[in-house]
């Protein structure tokens, strides 16, 4: 075993550990640190799988961005009274019993019976992968890369019209 | 040497502990946590299966799906707040004005 493989399973035993921190903590607040600690290990194997571009994207946007948006909502929906956030569970019996069928099938699936033989290829990844992605997204996916900048956009200004304050109307 | 298996494992780690928590929590920012940890379990996959490629389409894809996760969590926060002030709660199971 290398220690590229030794890393791997380093960072894949935190983000298994801290997602399932999430689902036993009640605190919501350490739910949602324990959420930042496994984004930053997901980021970790996205460089171990060659693409860094991507896992600086993933700290950028989800942790720099997202997770603070977790924080914030949580501040504005909860009512501040001094004592720890907690939440309780429902539902436990079918989201445990859907959870566990699903991860058994498709470990199953992965582990004994799929053949990933015919995606060996010799090629080399390219050598500048960030330029490689400039390049193609203004290239090959403009259309895709100008769609998502609609989105955000509709997003934008969606999220201002539905939370702004507004008036009830009197008749 | 790391595999794609290890990749996939991960991602379905990640993936089917995001659907329990969003079957069974009561609170709304902890199901929108849960879907945040679905969307890293398919992006886990996409890396994955981009190793072998020289196209690395499964990246690029990634790159998308982290900007439509970023849309998404905007418009379901602005809506947990606006129904947090309309009913006063952040449970997704207390509304229920529309059960007849």
């Amino acid at each position: 075993m290398n220690w590229m493989t030794t890393i791997f399973y380093f960072f894949g035993a935190i983000t298994v550990l801290s997602a399932l921190g999430i689902l036993f903590t009640r605190n919501v607040l350490h739910a949602t640190f324990l959420l930042m600690l496994s984004f930053f290990s997901v980021a970790g194997i996205y460089v171990l799988g060659n693409a860094s571009f991507i896992g600086v994207t993933q700290l950028l946007i989800y942790v720099g961005g997202i997770l603070i948006l977790m924080v914030f909502g949580l501040m504005l929906t909860t009512k501040l009274n001094g004592k720890a956030l907690v939440t309780e569970n429902h539902n436990r019996l079918i989201g445990v019993l859907l959870g566990t069928v699903f991860f058994s099938i498709l470990s199953y699936i992965i582990i004994f019976s799929a053949n990933f033989e015919m995606l060996k290829s010799n090629k080399t990844l390219p050598e500048n992968a960030v330029e490689f992605i400039g390049i193609n997204l203004m290239s090959n996916y403009l259309i895709p890369f100008e769609i998502a900048a609609i989105l955000l956009l509709v997003a934008l200004i969606g999220a201002a019209v539905i939370s702004e304050k507004r008036k009830e109307k009197q008749e | 040497m790391i595999t794609l298996q290890h990749f996939l494992i991960i991602g379905i780690s990640l993936f089917s502990i995001g659907l329990t928590t969003v079957i069974i929590k009561k609170n709304a920012i902890l199901v929108l946590l849960g879907i945040e940890l679905m969307l890293n379990g398919a992006n886990v996959n996409l890396i994955g299966f981009s190793t072998n490629d020289p196209q690395i389409q499964g990246q690029i894809f990634s790159l998308f799906v982290i900007v439509v996760a970023a849309a998404e969590a905007v418009v379901a926060l602005a809506i947990v707040v606006r129904v947090y002030q309309y009913f006063n709660t952040s449970n997704v199971d207390e509304p229920k004005e529309l059960k007849g």
